[in-house]
């Protein structure tokens, strides 16, 4: 909401020497954010004055265009000119060359002098043009930054003003005035008006305030006006969607009137364009009161006027001109030919104000927040009106804002006032609030005293009784928002203020700590970064294809995943599956950035649904569910698994003197899926895996010893690198660390730690390519027993003096008793136990 | 120097200007070896066998009795003074050969390469740790959620009502199909009503996490940010506990100078509702309020959505960015070095903020 000061000014004593800034600082007070200063004079400097032209040829130029020399008076015949500078002539008279033709000898203009500074930082000076020498200029309105129009000169009668030659333009055309813009939280309906937030200024500053609506005197009643029925046979909510309408007519408006300049100008430093003379009155009104309200071209009405809700395949040519398709639930005005409004949203073209209309019909009515909320987002009209109407508008207004409307017309327009006029609708029962006479102290923290509590609420416009607990306090009609004990403990202590809230520690009860998940997230993602790898955080947005590559094991099955109804980028509409889509996107920037040696891993949430998506509807507010409709909630909320990846692209560490790095492959990422496995005391059993994403031949399978598959580690599908214009041989893998966590012991048992000596032996098996060295090491184990402590490959050999197809896999055992030195028999007997199970497993054989 | 010296003979052992000539000469030669190589070869010519103290002293057995006993301990005098000295020359030359090794292995340490890559947490993750760590400090829990969330915990339940405004201050990303009421949540408020569902009274939790709204990325503006929000349930909370909570905290992050500013506004879910700056000492360009978060007393109807019945308990709830505390708090000028993982960013704060 911007606030012209000279407005605030007429009903809040604003000091004459504060500026919007000053205005700002004290409204935050009292909870209105500053947004915003709007200030002519940043864009615009004088001298500009009001000038008269004395005589103007016509010389016509060789480019075909005609121009006019002018001779334009300045200072009033008589007197002296008192400005000096370049170009300003001391006669008083300034020679002026100007394109326009809008003007005659006589007319009285806007001349900016050398020395003026025009919006866009266009400097005026004297200059030579079209033979002459030019000292100025006669000023458009578009040039003055008060308009669009850009067809001809300013001509002052124009807009009804016949100043004094000289007289100080920006000064006649209330360019000194500035806006303080101001935030106004969707609570507070009532701050959208100057009425409002000049109270709201009273309050913040401790001084006083006239009630705009105080200086309008309207007719206790109205009778015998413009037919108009509320009708509404479909309320939401039960609430009548318009529950007051009322209707005025002025006749013989004077279609020719121009807006006055005081109030053209605070439109428009209200953000409001000028329009024409009925249809700024009405926005003027609206702005000052609060109250939207509406003109009709009376002769453009047909029958009376029917307020109802739309049926289907109803529709309406709006003020914007665009025709509308109408909602069975929108609210309506409408009259003999049908609608002619959205109510409290937008009104209909055919019946609006045009050039010509000189008899008015004013409607200033009073509508259900809701029913106006949902046409807005229906009919997307997001209008001054609406927003108003939607946060909620005082209900006793209508007929002051229709009064004033009138008033104006009469006064600024020519017209004449209908004595009669309609007012139709039933007030709403006001709200009486009981406020327990401790309770706003107990909430806020301050000891109130009585008169802080019914002097704050008094002066808000409530009228506070003593009675029931404490007060009973009725809310007033401009504030819908007021309707809990909390609700007016706010109040009270926003108007004593927030500063004065002391402060106090409570004492939390004994806390537990982080949980045991939560440490174990911590000590992974640390873990990780102790390991080398650099933390980032990626969007969880992927497209459709990359939840499908990575997202799901074998190739050409779809991943069910989460679609966002209004993404950002429609190609990334999806929740990712998988956290390495995004990891790729962040290592291909770094890339481009000249960083191609990376180790880069992410923890995060993926978003797997299952069967059950959401609940087909959600329950009430301020009341607890039931358990099965909790239940129900809970349910509905899809699967989202912390899961883990990471990516290792380029070399392991820097190049340096003396220091050759090393190319990350395969087996780092394995080695970083054990790290993660290692610090939360998990076995992570690795094995041959398969995976779309991964090189068909050097991708491990992650699983838990229960067989649970809990992740992927390798090499990325060569395909997949190129097409993604990643280096080859890049290596990624992806956990789902909630699975790890969960695997994680309770309580370690503890190992006796035998002090006798260690045996140890060596041992290479032969067997075939295919089987795995795991196997192999595990089947050695097995057939150990129990001497052996340790059991490590040490060497891979394929090549002269092993026969094709096989290779030679070497391991190291390590045998230890826990009561006695092993004698050297003891540890070859039990190496030959664990060789035999290896035998007979897998055909191996001794070198 | 060789192995026997030249005209050297058998001298006799019981000559003793002979033999401690010979000694002398012995120990000259054993003091003029500069080298261990050197010394060696000393040491063969002047108590080897053919050196003329041992050939000496094996002469003692042909000599007569009576004499036996005097060349025996004039040999053995004279041997162990050149076996002391080339002890004592040794252990000198020794030490010094030692020390010559040390010195031709010097190295230059400030070409030492880095072997290993030194890792990075992201600051946002490591900030989001020290919050919570203060918290839990004060007895507080670590309370997390569902990032896709129903729609009744990111908005009625927190007394958003359905047609109001309010509810479109949040740009909410919606999730297909929309009847299934699933949303990306706004804010981490959601989690605040799932602990009060499922925990017992008094509450006093923290929710740290990731929230989502339809903002394009800009130089302030992120589709995905993070949040902290605080939530204490109990008997007779008041603003004043709010308050002192907030400074208490304030003052853990920004030192004891840090204080804060409440301004009333405007959140569905808390009544009364505040703005809440923040007196940052340290901001780049000197002291001054920095706009923080939001905070306020929890809605009564937010309470009776959780079955909390508000007549015997209240509660406040604050929420803050981490973005923009890491923003104003590390002078961090562009949001998008926050989101767009360039390593010079994490690794330049390597494990702190």
């Amino acid at each position: 909401m911007r606030i012209p000061l000279s407005w605030l000014r007429e009903f809040a004593q604003v000091p004459a020497d504060a500026t919007a800034e000053d205005v700002m600082a004290d409204l935050v007070r009292v909870g209105f954010e500053e947004e915003d200063v709007h200030r002519p004079t940043n864009e615009l400097s004088g001298p500009i004055v009001v000038g008269q032209v004395l005589s103007l040829v016509k010389e016509p130029q060789s480019n075909g265009k005609t121009i006019n020399w002018c001779q334009v008076r300045v200072v009033p015949e008589g007197q002296e000119q008192t400005l000096s500078g370049k170009g300003i002539d001391p006669s008083g008279v300034q020679g002026i060359i100007c394109g326009a033709h809008n003007f005659v000898e006589g007319d009285k203009v806007v001349v900016t002098l050398p020395g003026a500074v025009l919006p866009g930082n266009f400097q005026i000076s004297a200059r030579k043009t079209y033979g002459h020498l030019s000292a100025g200029m006669i000023a458009s309105v578009r040039e003055l930054g008060i308009g669009d129009d850009h067809d001809g000169i300013l001509v002052l009668s124009r807009i009804g003003l016949d100043p004094e030659v000289g007289t100080d333009a920006m000064e006649l055309l209330g360019l000194y005035d500035q806006a303080a813009e101001i935030n106004v939280t969707p609570d507070r309906g009532y701050a959208f008006s100057i009425r409002g937030v000049a109270r709201e200024y009273a309050h913040a500053t401790g001084t006083s305030f006239v009630d705009p609506a105080s200086r309008v005197t309207a007719p206790a009643s109205l009778h015998g006006g413009y037919g108009v029925k509320l009708n509404d046979d479909a309320p939401i909510y039960g609430k009548q969607g318009c529950d007051r309408f009322v209707a005025r007519t002025v006749r013989g408006v004077d279609p020719s009137r121009p807006t006055p300049p005081w109030m053209a100008a605070r439109l428009r430093l209200a953000g409001v364009r000028s329009i024409s003379l009925p249809v700024d009155i009405s926005n003027y009104v609206m702005l000052e009161l609060g109250q939207p309200n509406h003109c009709y071209d009376l002769d453009k009405l047909t029958g009376d006027i029917v307020v109802r809700r739309a049926v289907a395949g109803e529709k309406i040519t709006t003020l914007d001109d665009k025709e509308r398709k109408l909602d069975a639930e929108d609210l309506l005005i409408t009259d003999h030919s049908g609608a002619i409004g959205i109510a409290g949203v937008m009104g209909g073209a055919h019946t609006e104000v045009s050039d010509s209309t000189t008899n008015i019909l004013v409607e200033a009515a009073h509508f259900d927040e809701v029913s106006i909320a949902r046409s807005r987002r229906r009919h997307k009209l997001p209008s001054e009106a609406s927003k108003r109407f939607e946060r909620g508008v005082d209900w006793h207004i209508a007929g002051i804002a229709a009064q004033r409307v009138v008033d104006l017309l009469v006064e600024l327009a020519g017209g004449t006032a209908d004595e009669n006029g309609t007012d139709v609708g039933t007030a709403p029962d006001a709200v009486t609030i009981e406020l327990p006479a401790g309770y706003p102290s107990a909430r806020i923290g301050i000891d109130f005293s009585e008169e802080q509590i019914t002097t704050s609420l008094q002066d808000l416009g409530a009228v506070v009784e003593k009675g029931g607990p404490g007060y009973l306090v009725t809310a007033p009609s401009w504030r819908n928002d007021l309707e809990t004990k909390d609700d007016l403990s706010e109040e009270i202590a926003r108007l004593v203020g927030y500063d004065m809230i002391p402060a106090t520690l409570p004492v939390a009860p004994p806390g537990r700590g982080l949980s045991r998940t939560q440490q174990q997230k911590r000590r992974v993602v640390q873990a990780l970064a102790d390991a080398g790898l650099t933390e980032v955080l990626s969007y969880p947005f992927v497209t459709k294809a990359a939840n499908d590559t990575f997202g799901v094991a074998v190739e050409g099955q779809a991943r069910p995943a989460l679609k966002l109804a209004n993404p950002i980028s429609e190609e990334h509409g999806y929740l990712r599956t998988s956290i390495l889509p995004g990891l790729i996107e962040v290592a291909r920037r770094n890339h481009s950035r000249g960083f191609r040696d990376l180790a880069l891993y992410e923890a995060g949430s993926v978003f797997l649904p299952g069967e059950k998506l959401g609940t087909g509807s959600i329950p009430p507010l301020g009341v607890k569910p039931t358990d099965e409709v909790l239940d129900e909630l809970y349910d509905g909320v899809p699967h989202q698994p912390l899961h883990i990846g990471a990516l290792l692209t380029g070399h392991d560490s820097p190049a340096a003197a003396t220091h050759k790095p090393r190319a990350w492959d395969w087996a780092d990422a394995i080695d970083v899926a054990r790290i993660m496995a290692d610090v939360l005391g998990v076995e992570l059993v690795v094995s041959q895996g398969s995976h779309q994403a991964f090189h068909p031949g050097r991708a491990a399978q992650l699983a838990l010893r229960n067989g649970d598959v809990v992740g992927y580690a390798g090499e990325l599908h060569p395909k997949l690198l190129a097409s993604h214009d990643m280096p080859a041989r890049s290596v990624a893998l992806e956990v789902n660390a909630e699975a790890l966590f969960e695997a994680a012991a309770d309580v370690i048992v503890a190992k006796h730690i035998s002090g006798f000596p260690v045996a140890t032996q060596d041992v290479a098996l032969v067997v075939p390519e295919g089987v795995p060295a795991d196997e192999v090491l595990a089947a050695l184990r097995e057939g150990a027993g129990e001497l052996l402590e340790d059991v490590a490959l040490f060497d891979v050999y394929v090549g002269p003096g092993i026969e094709d197809g096989k290779k030679s896999l070497a391991f190291g055992l390590r045998f230890r008793a826990e009561d006695r030195t092993l004698t050297a028999d003891e540890a070859s007997d039990a190496r030959a136990a664990a060789v035999a199970v290896a035998a007979e497993r897998f055909g191996a054989i001794q070198r | 120097m060789t192995d026997t010296l030249p005209g050297a003979a058998s001298p006799n052992p019981l000559d003793e200007a002979a033999i401690t000539a010979a000694v002398e000469d012995a120990v000259a030669a054993i003091a003029a070896a500069s080298s261990l190589e050197e010394l060696k070869a000393v040491r063969l010519a002047h108590t080897g066998e053919k050196s003329p103290l041992s050939l000496a002293n094996r002469e003692i057995g042909s000599l007569a009795k009576e004499h036996k006993a005097a060349a025996g301990k004039l040999m053995g005098s004279s041997r162990g003074r050149v076996n002391q000295a080339l002890a004592a020359r040794t252990q000198v030359l020794e030490a010094e050969n030692d020390a010559r090794i040390l010195v031709e292995e010097t190295v230059d340490v400030t070409a030492a390469p880095r072997r290993r890559r030194a890792g990075a947490r992201h600051p946002l993750s490591t900030l989001q740790d020290r919050v919570s760590d203060i918290f839990v400090g004060m007895g507080w829990e670590i309370a997390e959620g569902p990032e896709v969330e129903s729609e009744w915990f990111n908005f009625d339940a927190l007394n958003f009502k359905p047609d109001h405004p309010a509810r479109e201050m949040q740009d909410t990303f919606f999730v297909e199909p929309p009847e299934a009421h699933l949303v990306m949540r706004t804010h981490t408020s959601p989690v605040q009503v799932r602990s009060m569902l499922e925990r017992d009274v008094p509450i006093y939790v923290l929710c740290p996490g990731k929230v989502f709204r339809t903002d394009e990325l800009d130089a302030t503006h992120t589709p995905v940010f993070h949040q902290f929000e605080g939530l204490a349930i109990d008997k007779n909370l008041s603003m004043a506990d709010l308050r002192g909570t907030l400074e208490h905290f304030a003052r853990q992050m920004f030192g004891d100078e840090a204080s804060i500013r409440l301004r009333p506004n405007y959140f569905p879910f808390t009544e009364p509702s505040a703005e809440l700056d923040i007196w940052h000492p340290g901001a780049k360009g000197g002291p001054r309020w920095i706009e923080w978060g939001g905070c306020g007393m929890v809605n009564s109807n937010v309470l009776r959505a959780a079955g909390i019945d508000p007549d015997i308990y209240s509660g406040f709830a604050f929420g803050m960015g981490i973005e923009r505390t890491l923003m104003f708090r590390n002078e961090v000028g562009d949001m998008r070095d926050m989101i767009e993982g360039d390593v010079r960013f994490s690794e330049h704060f390597g494990m702190e903020i």
